[in-house]
């Protein structure tokens, strides 16, 4: 059977790896042109160290990127977490594949409308 | 960490806050590539200094170096603010050199401004760490649900350090800026047209009031 491989990770599993772990995972992955779905997304930070090892892996005619989608977290803190510097709640669910196969549609806060294809 | 050295932490760091008002700050300029963010640099410089950043085009990614321009003093309603603006390549999770050869670049040019507007983007991530605070330039004519949105925005809430987000481009008709305020609803966004100057002066209260 043709097809595009998808792998969906659970909030477990993502519990157990780390920042580094989940990142060389999840390029990994998209470099081999699968669409990774994450249960839980990842914190503000993984999200900008996923950009920059992204940036190193791009190379012209053979992998443009990633598209990644996910809805955000929770908008509204309490007083006291403010006051305890907790941190914002991460991305919900979220939606990653290499930026020739995957394309959103539309997206809003609950809703991932998205489009992949093979290569 | 223990909840007397973690309170001990926060007063220590609201201490600095207070004590660091009237002092330099560091603001970076971001968004996504083509949102006018060096047009709005720009704006802001021109106004206050008489100079300019960087060259502005159609073409994404123009900026793939960020430039620094130190002790720019914005005056708004009889107060003043000292900054250094940072203005920084525009952030993407994908580059792909055919995307300026449809843009007209030859192959060989698009295939060097993709590899250094990959060093462009990482660039601005590192400078994320090095700021306390950040003018975040969407462009109010696009979807703002995109993931460098929504990522720079979890950086500066995350480290709790001030956010403006200013909707660009409202001189075109299919504008929307109030589809950013509903996105965020917990930032501050001030709807202006770095090209034209619309509501620029708005937008330099919004800085004093925020950043000051």
């Amino acid at each position: 059977m043709k097809g595009i491989q998808m792998d969906l990770v659970s909030s477990d599993k993502l519990d157990r790896l780390s920042s580094v772990e989940k990142i060389r995972m999840i390029l990994d992955s998209v470099e081999d042109g699968k669409i990774i779905v994450l249960e839980r997304g990842l914190t503000p930070q993984e999200e900008t160290k996923l950009i920059e090892a992204t940036m190193t892996k791009i190379t012209p005619g053979e992998f443009a990127g990633i598209e990644i989608e996910s809805y955000p977290g929770a908008v509204h803190q309490s007083w006291f977490d403010k006051l305890r510097k907790k941190p914002v709640d991460r991305a919900r669910l979220t939606v990653i594949g290499p930026a020739d196969q995957l394309k959103m549609l539309k997206r809003d806060r609950d809703v991932i409308s998205a489009m992949v294809s093979a290569r | 960490m223990g909840i007397i050295k973690k309170i001990r932490k926060n007063l220590s760091s609201a201490f600095n806050k207070i004590f660091k008002r009237g002092n330099l700050r560091r603001i970076g300029i971001y968004g996504p590539p083509n949102a006018g963010k060096t047009t709005l640099a720009n704006r802001i410089v021109r106004d206050f200094t008489g100079d300019v950043v960087g060259s502005v085009s159609d073409i994404p990614h123009e900026t793939r170096r960020a430039h620094r321009r130190e002790g720019v003093t914005i005056e708004s309603n009889g107060s003043a603010i000292t900054l250094d603006i940072v203005d920084t390549p525009g952030l993407a999770t994908k580059i792909d050199f055919q995307d300026f050869m449809a843009k007209g670049l030859s192959e060989d040019e698009s295939r060097r401004r993709a590899k250094e507007a990959t060093e462009g983007v990482i660039e601005a991530v590192r400078w994320l760490e090095d700021l306390e605070g950040v003018i975040l330039v969407m462009d109010a004519t696009e979807d703002p649900f995109t993931q460098v949105n929504v990522t720079v925005i979890g950086n500066m809430e995350a480290r709790n350090l001030p956010l403006l987000i200013v909707a660009n481009k409202i001189d075109l008709d299919d504008s929307m800026p109030s589809r950013i305020k509903s996105a965020f609803p917990q930032h501050p966004m001030v709807p202006i047209s770095a090209l034209n100057g619309d509501n620029i002066d708005v937008m330099y209260e919004k800085i004093a009031e925020h950043f000051g």
